[in-house]
């Protein structure tokens, strides 16, 4: 009876946090800290354990892949996307951080009361639309609506499935001294056009988000043969989780550049008016190629062909520790930490 | 980025820091007065440029954390309070009180709200008007002229449910505290440049003659930290003490005067608690008498606690440049930013903060 009571008692310290903070779903040290004493203590087994952005299973006959995600975005609709394409991408690159040819999605909706039918219906095309792109199936779903105040006009949920045909293991356990570290993409533009909208701040030109499948560059890596260790989807927290979580998995040295690292002028301008980090603002269509040296450049040849500002931003070294460190702009290096919740603009 | 990128070069960098150790013969120890100063020099590492003969000491200029307790107290309770929409700008959102965080009471069902100019609060008051809005007023003189802005504005506008709660303080004085002080170790101080923008220079030249110490008003990019370097110790090693300005592209010798007038119309200068150090006679702003209306504190009758600081903190020490933040035996321990126990690890500015994020661990090179 005793072990029973044990079990039941709350594992995170609610003298420090008696109730959840927004903080815990910001993607930093907070959220993992509440996943790792709270979910991944409960729900305990190996697939969970890897803590991959999609579990890979094993099937009779087949490898797949399963991801879930939640999509809970004010405003509905932003400069370059919307919740609904959003759900169905957000997924989607889930599934491709595992290598997984995405098949089939579920999406589920729970509607705040008073949404305008209008509005539904232009989420609902924009899922259809995206899914069609993404060469994906809505095969199942759900519906529910909660009394007016309860919501955010509407969250939607997607799982996915998606078939592996290739022998790599990627996940991050794979990542190997040596590693060669790129980036899809230039990084930031999502979250910064979020709270463009979301805080009226007026830029000259509007940030567009960088919602996108990605599906497409990791199918191509693949086909060509890289040696992909681990892929990781840059949203929350940005590509400074990103990095402290693999180095964290592995428990080595990851040394990157700040110059190296594409980052678009109007966003960058954003985040130092703003005072925040562009290496800590999500993206949803950019991910992280941890890959063997030797294919570095033909990686970094397949990514570039499909967005300019794809780059080989640093690598994995033998050192084992779990920390991250930046050469910064001046040539002086320092360490590079993943915040603790969301992060805040500064005063002045 | 233009007007960024210019003052990021690396390779001008490592020309102003070799001049800096030509010219440097023997041990000086600086003070940078701002928090975004610190912040930028442990961001680049442009200490790690720095002859090690030079200590670089962290000042008091992160209004964050030196608002104090009792504010943040008085804060929490107002924000608490049904029917109020407290406004603050996001840093403070996550500083310690004594027992709560701002966070914490929005989570509790508190309607807190992060904003970025303290004119949005007065647009809330419009919004709302059965509401009571009211705007956390934090800051130094930087930040004085909006929150001015704001309270005169309301004024204007016959806005009776906005009010302003009050923790304005101003970097002269807390200059002179510290060169007052019989131990200070400070030789040469780098000025806050956003202070200067708005207040120009003139009050540092008394200063800088009655301590006999060069006070170079600089920016905040690496390389006109390391040229507000430069100047200061060209100045100690040829035995100078005066007022120069690095950061001519942002600061006039006499300030923005429309800025001024308005501080001075809306505010009158009162003594003010700085969180960690203490009483400062002439270091704060607070609602001059024909604004009194807008003053939050009495509105709410929240006026007049006292509480205690965490013994364990010693971020007193830390603003006032005594001991380093890593020196402090709950750095790292018992303090981090997810648990803070005074506000120097909450604020991006704060030197615990910029510690913890960027030099808790040294790199292997």
């Amino acid at each position: 009876m005793s072990e029973l009571n044990f079990n039941a008692s709350c594992p995170v310290p609610i003298s420090q946090y008696p109730q959840v903070l927004l903080a815990h779903g910001g993607g930093g040290k907070m959220m993992r800290q509440l996943i790792g004493s709270m979910f991944l203590r409960a729900f305990k087994n190996p697939l969970l354990d890897t803590q991959h952005d999609a579990a890979v299973a094993e099937l009779p006959g087949c490898k797949i892949a399963f991801t879930t995600d939640s999509y809970v975005v004010r405003p509905l609709f932003f400069p370059g996307g919307d919740i609904g394409s959003m759900a169905v991408h957000g997924t989607v690159n889930d599934l491709s951080m595992a290598g997984a040819r995405p098949l089939y999605l579920s999406s589920a909706f729970i509607i705040e009361e008073g949404l305008p039918m209008e509005t539904l219906w232009r989420v609902v095309c924009s899922m259809r639309d995206a899914a069609r792109r993404c060469g994906v199936q809505i095969i199942t779903g759900d519906t529910k609506v909660v009394d007016k105040g309860k919501g955010d006009g509407v969250f939607i949920n997607t799982a996915g499935v998606g078939v592996i045909e290739h022998a790599q293991t990627i996940a991050p356990q794979s990542v190997r001294a040596g590693d060669a570290i790129l980036v899809s993409g230039d990084v930031g533009r999502h979250g910064m056009a979020i709270m463009a909208v979301r805080e009226g701040l007026e830029f000259e030109s509007e940030i567009q988000s960088d919602s996108a499948p990605v599906h497409e560059a990791v199918l191509e890596l693949l086909r060509a043969g890289i040696e992909i260790h681990c892929l990781r989807d840059m949203t929350r927290g940005g590509l400074t989780s990103v990095l402290n979580e693999i180095a964290e998995a592995v428990q080595l040295t990851l040394n990157v550049e700040e110059k190296a690292i594409p980052v678009r002028e109007d966003v960058h301008a954003a985040c130092e008016i703003l005072g925040l980090d562009p290496l800590q603002v999500a993206c949803e269509g950019r991910f992280a190629a941890f890959v063997a040296a030797k294919d570095a450049g033909r990686a970094l040849a397949l990514l570039r062909a499909r967005a300019g500002e794809a780059a080989l931003i640093g690598h994995v070294t033998g050192e084992p520790s779990a920390n991250v460190f930046i050469k910064s702009a001046i040539g002086a290096r320092r360490i590079l930490d993943m915040s603790s919740g969301e992060q805040l603009p500064r005063i002045c | 980025m233009k007007f960024l990128d210019e003052y990021r070069d690396a390779g001008l960098a490592r020309q102003l820091a070799r001049e800096i150790h030509r010219l440097t013969t023997k041990p000086w120890t600086l003070m940078e007065v701002c928090g975004g100063q610190t912040h930028a020099i442990v961001k680049f590492g442009i200490d790690e440029l720095l002859p090690k003969q030079i200590t670089l000491l962290h000042g008091p200029g992160c209004p964050v954390c030196v608002t104090p307790l009792e504010i943040i107290d008085q804060a929490l309770d107002i924000a608490a309070r049904p029917g109020v929409i407290f406004t603050s700008f996001g840093d403070m959102l996550r500083v310690p009180g004594s027992i709560t965080d701002l966070l914490s009471v929005k989570a509790g069902g508190g309607d807190v709200r992060m904003i970025y100019s303290p004119l949005d609060a007065v647009k809330l008051a419009e919004q709302h008007p059965a509401r009571e809005v009211v705007f956390f007023g934090v800051g130094f003189e930087t930040t004085a002229p909006a929150t001015a802005m704001a309270v005169y504005q309301a004024a204007q506008k016959g806005l009776k449910n906005f009010s302003l709660l009050v923790s304005h303080v101003l970097v002269p004085p807390a200059m002179e505290a510290l060169l007052s002080s019989s131990d200070c170790r400070v030789q040469g101080f780098l000025a806050a440049g956003h202070v200067c923008a708005i207040m120009g220079y003139e009050e540092y030249f008394p200063v800088a003659q009655k301590y006999h110490v060069p006070i170079v008003v600089t920016g905040f990019e690496p390389l006109d930290i390391l040229q507000g370097v430069l100047m200061t110790v060209q100045q100690l090693e040829t035995g100078r003490a005066e007022v120069e300005n690095q950061y001519s592209r942002a600061v006039r010798r006499e300030g923005n005067q429309p800025a001024q007038s308005l501080i001075k119309k809306v505010f009158q200068v009162v003594p003010r608690k700085w969180r960690g150090i203490g009483e400062i006679p002439n270091s704060g702003l607070g609602l001059a008498a024909d604004y009194a209306a807008f003053d939050a504190e009495l509105k709410f009758g929240v006026a007049g606690r006292r509480v205690e600081e965490s013994p364990d903190c010693q971020s007193g020490l830390v603003l006032q440049g005594r001991i380093k933040p890593h020196e402090c035996p709950a750095f790292g321990a018992k303090c981090t930013p997810e648990h803070p126990l005074g506000a120097t690890m909450v604020s991006s500015e704060g030197a615990c903060a910029a510690y913890y994020r960027y030099r808790r661990i040294q790199p292997v090179v």
